[in-house]
């Protein structure tokens, strides 16, 4: 026996606490928590990931960066984009022509260069020192040349890489992403829309002669996804690791095609006039009120082909019924379950479980119910849900508070610290619409009455609070 | 169409066995249900018919058994249809390649009959069986077959998929041959060089006619290419979530050789005292267990193995004893038992009689009143399973029902059969892929542990007695 293997012994097993945030059982030395243990995290390498675009302008490479970063942030995976083109709007302030693109522009090129080396010099910041696991560097990387640098310097600093290329020649589909963001962009502020189309097109062209899509003989031990013609086909080199596979599965389940997809909770509950939380309750009058009229307002929108998603829990699929359409039944919708606190009023929770209502307040993400979950662990519920939700087209899905915010955080791109607060009032039904590089939320209220269950922060988050303090933002209930 | 006013007169009731709410509707006194409940989202209308494509020894067949265990584990019943196995019972002694050969016209018939009965039998499944899925195992290597097949699930109304694997490294070849050809009831005659000697002349007579998937004149059809066993694959217009799924499933399975532990924790104080669920920590004999494993771990000797508990102290107390990192998964935690959180068997019986019997019923569907059953388990598990795909050694660590799940995915064991698989306390299994499916060693390490398998009993019936329902309880403190 080595004495590694003596010091392994000696000290296996080791006592367990329970973390009283999460409820994780963690291995402690002398009181205190022991490293050696690791929390099932999505990514699994240990070396961090660079995904690097590659494509002509317009063929949604700067679409796919950040709608990718926000589903891996989303899902847990800190991921930053760096967008070369940012880079270079803050080097070269104003933009003149294309002029500037063209490759025989000696001064352009060097400028170029060196933007691209500078978002590289802050990829290995963001990944090395400040803890990212992916970043995406957004650019059209459209030589070999280009990525083989990319390729060296991402070897020198421990990262993988995977190539994201987009590859498109349909001119109908090139046109209409100008249209939508190039239009808009700082390059073209002080164009009319004849001019940037036109200066945008010969843009274009000055890539076109260099460009050497990713080959398969030539980059075959390259890791790659090449996606043609807007997701109709999809060409998957070598994959290396689990969040490659998840990258892949992602991509190739999203799509641009237009549609709308409609977030609201179920009709006030019974509970909910109580101002307990959880439970599975009907409506109460109000509520079904509200189901009728969110029937109207469904029907008076005109949808086609809407697919209506509910939870498992009566008061989702009571507010379904009222609408007349076919609805699915996920138990991933379900609301939260909040354990040991399950169909209790915030007054009885800061009674019972004062240090637990304290902690909440302390990391309300992270913060996991006894028997019951957190948010994180509800994100993770509703992957599959966010995942089909990208496959589908027209979408009312009726759901909870808590999922509710979920996934209007995925769509909005909101912070963790930020998802548990955002403001999902009952009788409220949110439009989302994708455009451009986001979502256009509209907001609409059916006008029925219902009681507010919205606890904001309180100042206090301290255990040893006054249960007043506690109680300050306890919203108003019967 | 029914709505507004009407929302007042429709009830809702929860179905006992799934837990399910549904409206029910009062007609004239008697009460139906307007809709099915189902505990999952049905996200498929038309059956899907998977159409493989390759030449022999591609690894066709072990793609389209994998494919079926997998769509039939997450709920989506599939069944393969194998042609050679049409054939064998067509043709009852195999004699040589020549049967194979492009001009052989008598056997081109009983071929093509063959083809046309899979594709009757396949019509059966898909109309009488409730079948969702099909898998036509087959080399299906020419144009004109494709488009036969692809002519006749139109008409059908069916959805086509392809899945065509393409290899021409001749050890990986090799490697197949000696797996699982030479010892086919074609062979059972022969001795292993006359069986390659003669598979690799079979291997000739299709590769002359063989014409792959075409980037341009195929680019209307639905598919995948697998290149190199997974270096490499080209997907064509997937059109809905079970092809999406399948590409998701075949992009992240791999053949290198690699084995499987699973073991559940050791024998907890909830155990001890005959109590279901809960989060006890390890009885003395449970932490010995843990020793042991590690002992045997450390005995086999396994290259970069990955250790899995769930977040309940008891699997994460016995993986501390194994001295290797570990990662937790809340996906592994055990079946929800809701409002029957540690209680004892003779306290549910007592308690709710009624759905004590209800499991009885139906154990797989069942599920506990604010809880889980084994069906919401396996969702759950899923992305375990995938994970589990993606990687070479590892050690599971988790709990009865979990592991029920596990294995009956790894064994390709049915709902029915799942919730009633023997894993003990103190054992360890050990899977080794082999062929077309799992090796299964069965290592128990020697330290003594209570029994928590519960056999089904004779009568399920709510009105029974409850010594009925209590036979066959295992003994505990």
């Amino acid at each position: 026996m080595t004495s590694n293997e003596d010091v392994i012994m000696a000290t296996s097993p080791r006592v367990l606490t329970q973390n009283p945030l999460k409820k994780i059982w963690m291995p402690c030395k002398n009181g205190l928590p022991d490293q050696h243990i690791s929390q099932r995290r999505v990514c699994m390498t240990n070396c961090p990931t660079l995904i690097v675009t590659v494509g002509l302008p317009a063929r949604g490479k700067t679409y796919i960066s950040k709608k990718l970063t926000r589903y891996l942030n989303w899902i847990g995976v800190p991921t930053k984009e760096f967008n070369v083109g940012q880079y270079r709007r803050e080097c070269v302030k104003i933009y003149k022509s294309f002029e500037f693109f063209n490759p025989s522009n000696e001064e352009g090129l060097k400028i170029r260069r060196q933007c691209a080396l500078t978002a590289l010099n802050d990829v290995r910041q963001y990944l090395s020192v400040e803890g990212g696991q992916v970043a995406v560097f957004d650019a059209t990387n459209t030589t070999r040349e280009r990525r083989g640098t990319i390729t060296r310097f991402a070897d020198q600093n421990g990262f993988k890489v995977f190539f994201v290329e987009s590859v498109c020649e349909d001119p109908d589909v090139i046109a209409e992403n100008i249209v939508q963001v190039k239009l808009g962009s700082p390059d073209y502020i002080d164009c009319n829309t004849e001019e940037a189309m036109e200066d945008f097109m010969k843009r274009i062209k000055c890539y076109e002669n260099s460009y050497q899509p990713l080959d398969e003989i030539l980059d075959r031990d390259l890791s790659y996804i090449k996606i043609m013609d807007v997701g109709r086909r999809y060409l998957v080199n070598r994959v290396l690791d689990h969040i490659q596979s998840r990258i892949v599965y992602y991509l190739m389940n999203i799509h641009i095609t237009p549609r709308a997809i409609y977030l609201c909770r179920h009709g006030e509950s019974d509970l909910n006039v109580k101002g307990r939380i959880g439970g599975d309750s009907g409506l109460s009058s109000r509520g079904k009120e509200f189901a009728k009229c969110l029937g109207k307002f469904i029907q008076g929108q005109n949808i086609t082909d809407l697919k209506v998603w509910t939870s498992q829990m009566k008061r989702t699929i009571q507010t379904a019924e009222a609408i007349a359409v076919p609805y699915e039944q996920w138990k991933a919708l379900n609301e939260i379950d909040a354990g040991v606190c399950e169909e209790m009023m915030y007054e009885e929770i800061q009674g019972h479980f004062p240090l637990e209502f304290a902690l909440r307040d302390q990391d309300k993400y992270r913060y996991r119910y006894p028997k019951g979950e957190s948010y994180e662990d509800l994100v993770q519920r509703l992957e599959p849900v966010i995942m089909e939700l990208e496959r589908q087209e027209n979408v009312l899905v009726i759901c909870h508070q808590a999922v509710m915010r979920c996934l209007l955080a995925y769509f909005l791109d909101k912070s963790a610290e930020e998802l548990p607060y955002l403001k999902c009032p009952l009788h409220t039904v949110l439009k989302l619409t994708p455009v451009a590089y986001g979502c256009k939320v509209e907001s609409v209220c059916l006008n029925v009455e219902a009681v507010n269950t919205h606890r904001d922060k309180p100042d206090n988050v301290d255990p040893s609070r006054m249960p007043e303090e506690a109680l300050l933002t306890v919203p108003a209930h019967q | 169409m029914l709505y507004g006013g009407q929302v007042e007169k429709i009830e809702l009731q929860q179905t006992p066995l799934l837990k399910i709410w549904v409206p029910w509707l009062g007609i004239g006194g008697c009460k139906i249900s307007r809709r099915r409940g189902s505990s999952v989202p049905q996200l498929t209308n038309s059956p899907t018919l998977i159409v493989m494509v390759g030449l022999p020894a591609r690894g066709k067949t072990y793609i389209s058994k994998k494919l079926t265990r997998y769509l039939n584990w997450i709920g989506f019943p599939t069944k393969v249809f194998n042609l050679g196995q049409y054939r064998r019972d067509a043709v009852q002694t195999y004699k040589n390649f020549e049967f194979f050969r492009q001009d052989n016209k008598e056997a081109m018939q009983i071929r093509k009959a063959c083809a046309s009965n899979a594709l009757k039998d396949i019509c059966i499944y898909f109309s009488k069986e409730n079948g969702q899925v099909a898998v036509f195992d087959a080399t299906n290597t020419t144009r004109e077959r494709r488009v036969s097949i692809v002519s006749f699930a139109k008409e059908k109304g069916y959805k086509v998929f392809f899945v065509e694997s393409i290899c021409d490294d001749p050890d990986i070849i090799a490697q197949n041959i000696t797996e699982v050809k030479v010892s086919s009831p074609d062979y059972v005659n022969c001795d292993k060089e006359e069986a390659l000697a003669d598979f690799l002349k079979r291997i000739e007579c299709y590769k002359q006619t063989y014409v792959p998937l075409d980037d341009e004149k195929d680019r209307n059809l639905s598919y995948i290419k697998i290149f190199d066993v997974g270096s490499r694959y080209l997907v064509n217009r997937v059109q809905d979530h079970i092809q999406s799924r399948i590409v998701y499933y075949l992009m992240n399975i791999h053949v290198t050789p690699r084995s499987i532990y699973l073991t559940r924790h050791g024998e907890s104080e909830l155990n001890l005292l005959g109590r279901i669920g809960g989060d006890s920590g390890l009885s003395p004999r449970g932490h010995k267990y843990a020793a042991s494993l590690g002992s045997f771990l450390k005995g086999q000797n396994i290259k970069d193995l990955k250790v899995w508990t769930s977040h309940m102290k008891r699997t994460i107390q016995t993986a501390e004893h194994l001295g290797v990192p570990y990662e937790q998964w809340k996906a592994l935690n055990e079946i929800d038992a809701g409002v029957c959180e540690e209680l004892t068997y003779e306290e549910i019986q007592e308690k709710h009689p009624e759905e004590f019997a209800l499991r009885d019923q139906d154990k797989y569907r069942y599920r506990y009143p604010k809880g889980e059953s084994y069906e919401d388990l396996v969702h759950r598990l899923e992305p375990v399973i995938m994970e589990l795909e993606r990687q070479e050694n590892v050690l599971v660590v988790c709990h009865q029902a979990v592991m029920r799940c596990l294995l009956a995915y790894l064994l390709d064991k049915t709902s029915d059969e799942l919730p009633y698989l023997k894993c003990p306390l103190h054992t360890v299994l050990r899977l080794t892929p082999v062929a077309y499916g799992c090796k299964m060693e069965n290592i128990f390490l020697n330290v003594e542990a209570v029994n928590t398998h519960r056999e089904r009993p004779v009568n399920v019936d709510v009105t029974r007695d409850p010594a009925e329902a209590l036979k066959t309880i295992p003994d505990h403190f």
